[in-house]
């Protein structure tokens, strides 16, 4: 039997303001609080909500038999919170209803997993634990910032408690072997892959309402008859995209919100089911394991890493980002640790592309700049600040070996004073005990002096 | 297909753009085949590139009638112009200009410059231009710029034969708005007469348009590109300074936006210590500017070298860091791309009619000092950008060939022509 596996991303940077460099040192708030409002604001009311309620129907239209799943960036959850609270009662309702699942991913939808393997891991960890504060849920199935994956990453992923991924169908990879199944990764063969169907996907979120596309107008019989005319024991369809899709790639008066609400009648009476990432994990076999030697992700045409580092521009910003990365993990300063990981979202690379043709349209599409030049230079002269920020905090002279040492020693100090402390209160107890015991033995002699006592302790 | 040329400038000897503008359409058409150009300018000097377009002086045109044997016309203009050339002319001269200050051989003197009496020089310019259109034998008459439009104008009145003229430049950028009713109405009777417009940027065809008043379906833009640098050029060796540098090449008058540049400097100078700042060139806002660069008290990093000209603007470009064009209304600005062409990294202003074809260079309003000033700061301080802005906008500016230009300019003469 078959079954679509639905998948939708939620994302929204932090995006920063004007910052001229004789703000260095000087202003250290980063943020364009007005853009950032006005955007999440913007595709709430056109998509994410809209979208949200489309689900919410078809969940229970169909008691429960469609399924999906959702993940939500750290910085986007962060906006919906502070900006459209309405947006987030609506992602609790889908979480209630049993038929949403919620999928890990990176808090800051960062790149660290090609650079810091330590601030990988804390951010998958935070977004977890925010995952489970604000919907119940402890996610099965990660899917890495823009689906990026490689050999490298994939034992890191089991290792955190994952049992699957989510990542790109790219076609230099899967060669002629079909994504609708579950494969398993072959530098850590415990986990699974889902792989995205690019060409279904895609259909979806780029070509819908394109009236130049050979199969417009698309509709929900004709798309699950493309489903239902795959081989037959192909188990799975991993359209993975957007929740943008909806309403914002493709706007509401496509018919967009219809074909999606019609999709789980005309799959029902085609025997197609629909199937968590987790569910899919947990209920497949593997097939085959595959490797990914270079990292791959759901991006641009070449479908690997070059949308964020691309070019000498990107490779700057993001080396001298995560130049700092162990230096902020000493920090305490809350504030500090925020703005970096505000700092990490892989959309700040994305605008400083300087791709040409269909992927140059993308990149500008979205970015707030009006060129790769000037997103370059509004990002490096804010992390040249926050930069000048971690200094203050560890100067560069102290090299991070000696600041590490220095630091372990500290908390191996604090550990020690830490048992020494318990030795003491054992101790401490200890001696009361003996003290108790040899107060028993005295009031055996003099009853009346100990009750004395007790009376004073009690009302102290 | 056979084109009739005017010209005022020409290379070696050129003053400004127009020269370099004009040269390099003609080879690039020259490039594309077929195409037999009769060029004219004021004042050849004999060491004019021949080999892909006739060249002929107007200074070696006569308008009057003189008995001058063979020999003599060899021995006087001989490097210059083909005696036969000159007697076929002497057979062509229309009405008795005897009046006028003419040589030994009934030829008009031009200066091939920009005299007081220009427009003397331009009304001259047209008086020979119909003695060289009854002369020769072409299909189409192209003016470039205004300069030249009357020798059009007139040319096309004696054959019949269309007239494109080709805007390089307006008096509305030359200006900043303040136009000279003489120019403009010059400017504007070449627009009316022509069959067809070219200008060099969509800003000058939008100018065109809205200020002279033209029907946007007569005017074509083609946007100018740059001739390959020599490769002695490109090993000019020149020792670096210690300190970034930062430049200006051009023309210190309004249109060219001096003064944001020297603001935008001294924003940087406040922060950043190790940069100098050079305002190469001279014009009538030079001595102001000398003295804004010492009012904000940067006069020390701010140098003024004065008028560079041949291969020094090349080590100029060599020990620069960044370059800047920070033009109020520039049509189109080749000087960017020759930094580019040096691999140094361009700012430009959003005014330039090359904004309007270069993705790797920095574009900012030319009023806009601190996105300028932002830049500068960014180029100097991030490896990255600087290497970036250099190595793609190399890529890019190598891509941007005269004959592309050519085949563009060749398709409009032949829309115009009837011959597609």
């Amino acid at each position: 039997m078959k079954a679509i596996c639905f998948y939708f991303q939620i994302h929204q940077p932090f995006r920063l303001k004007r910052y001229r460099f004789f703000d260095i040192g000087n202003d250290h708030y980063y943020y364009d609080d007005f853009a950032n409002d006005d955007i999440i604001t913007r595709i709430a009311q056109n998509s994410y909500i809209p979208a949200a309620e489309s689900l919410l129907r078809m969940i229970e239209q169909s008691e429960g038999k469609f399924r999906c799943a959702i993940s939500v960036s750290g910085s986007a959850l962060e906006q919906i919170e502070q900006h459209t609270p309405e947006f987030l009662d609506l992602l609790k309702k889908l979480a209630k209803t049993g038929s949403v699942e919620f999928i890990a991913e990176t808090y800051a939808h960062s790149l660290a997993s090609l650079a810091d393997p330590e601030e990988f891991a804390e951010q998958v960890k935070v977004h977890g634990e925010k995952i489970r504060e604000l919907f119940g849920q402890k996610p099965k199935v990660f899917r890495n910032t823009e689906l990026i994956y490689d050999d490298e990453i994939a034992p890191q992923i089991l290792a955190m408690g994952y049992k699957g991924v989510i990542t790109e169908g790219a076609k230099h990879i899967l060669g002629w072997k079909s994504p609708n199944y579950v494969y398993s990764a072959a530098s850590a063969p415990k986990l699974k892959i889902l792989f995205k169907n690019d060409k279904l996907s895609d259909d979806i979120a780029f070509r819908f309402s394109n009236p130049e596309w050979s199969e417009y107008p698309l509709t929900a019989d004709k798309y699950i008859g493309w489903i239902a005319s795959t081989p037959a024991d192909e188990q799975i369809v991993n359209l993975f995209m957007n929740l943008e899709t909806f309403g914002g790639m493709q706007p509401r008066e496509s018919g967009i919100f219809q074909f999606l609400e019609a999709l789980p009648r005309f799959a029902h009476e085609s025997g197609i089911n629909f199937i968590t990432p987790s569910e899919a994990v947990a209920k497949l076999k593997p097939v085959d394991t595959i490797s990914v030697l270079h990292p791959i992700s759901w991006a641009d045409e070449a479908r690997d890493t070059s949308a964020w580092l691309g070019n000498k521009l990107q490779n700057e910003a993001f080396s001298k980002l995560y130049s700092v990365a162990e230096r902020v993990r000493l920090c305490d300063d809350r504030r500090l640790k925020q703005d970096y990981w505000y700092l990490q979202a892989s959309d700040h690379l994305f605008y400083m592309s300087t791709k040409h043709k269909n992927d140059g349209e993308v990149h500008s599409h979205f970015s707030p700049y009006e060129t790769p030049y000037q997103a370059f230079t509004n990002y490096m002269n804010i992390l040249s600040d926050f930069m000048v920020r971690v200094e203050e905090q560890f100067p560069q002279s102290i090299e991070n070996e000696e600041l590490n040492s220095l630091l372990t020693t500290i908390r191996n100090q604090a550990r020690e004073i830490e048992t020494l402390n318990k030795e003491l209160g054992s101790m401490r107890l200890n001696l009361e005990h003996i003290n108790e015991e040899h107060a028993t033995r005295e009031t055996i002699k003099k009853p009346v002096k100990e009750k004395k006592i007790r009376d004073k302790t009690t009302q102290n | 297909m056979k084109a009739l040329m005017f010209g005022w400038e020409f290379p070696p000897h050129i003053l400004g753009g127009l020269g370099t503008a004009s040269y390099g359409l003609t080879k690039g058409m020259w490039e594309c085949g077929d195409m037999d150009i009769t060029f004219v300018i004021p004042k050849p000097y004999g060491d004019e590139d021949k080999s892909f377009a006739h060249i002929i002086g107007a200074s070696q045109v006569p308008v009057a009638w003189r008995d001058v044997s063979w020999d003599y016309v060899e021995s006087r203009i001989g490097n210059l112009m083909n005696p036969d050339l000159y007697f076929r002319l002497r057979d062509h001269i229309y009405a008795d200009f005897n009046y006028m200050r003419l040589n030994d051989l009934g030829c008009i003197e031009f200066s091939g410059r920009y005299p007081d009496n220009l427009l003397e020089e331009i009304n001259n310019y047209s008086i020979m231009a119909g003695v060289v259109a009854r002369t020769i034998d072409f299909d189409i008459i192209h003016s470039h710029d205004w300069l030249t439009y009357p020798a059009g104008i007139h040319a096309k009145q004696v054959t019949g034969k269309p007239l494109v003229i080709h805007v390089h430049a307006t008096d509305y950028d030359r200006s900043r708005g303040n136009v000279n009713p003489t120019v403009f109405n010059i400017e504007r009777d070449g627009m009316i007469h022509a069959d067809h417009i070219i200008t060099v940027s969509e800003l000058t065809r939008r100018t065109v348009i809205e200020k002279y008043g033209i029907d946007p379906a007569k005017v074509t833009t083609v946007h100018n590109a740059v001739i390959p640098l020599s490769q002695e050029l490109l090993d000019i060796q020149v020792e670096k300074p210690k300190d970034k540098i930062v430049t200006f090449l051009g023309r210190i008058t309004m249109q060219k936006g001096p003064e944001y540049f020297v603001e935008a400097a001294a924003r940087v100078l406040k922060l950043t210590p190790n940069v100098r700042f050079v305002m190469a060139g001279s014009g009538d806002m030079m001595d102001k500017m000398i003295s804004l660069a010492a009012e904000r008290g940067i006069a020390d990093r701010f140098h003024f070298p004065g008028f560079q000209k041949g291969k020094q603007v090349y080590e100029m470009l060599k020990a620069s860091d960044v370059y800047i064009m920070p033009s109020v209304s520039e049509p189109f600005g080749i000087s960017p791309l020759e930094a580019m062409q040096m691999g140094v990294p361009s700012i430009i202003s959003k005014q330039s009619g090359c904004a309007e074809i270069l993705d790797n260079v920095i574009k900012t309003d030319y009023w806009d000092i601190d996105a300028m000033a932002d830049a500068i700061y960014s180029i100097i301080t991030y490896p990255a950008m600087y290497k970036q802005l250099r190595e793609d906008g190399l890529k890019e500016v190598n891509r941007i060939t005269w004959d592309k230009a050519g085949a563009k300019v060749i398709k409009i003469y032949k829309d115009i022509l009837g011959q597609n």
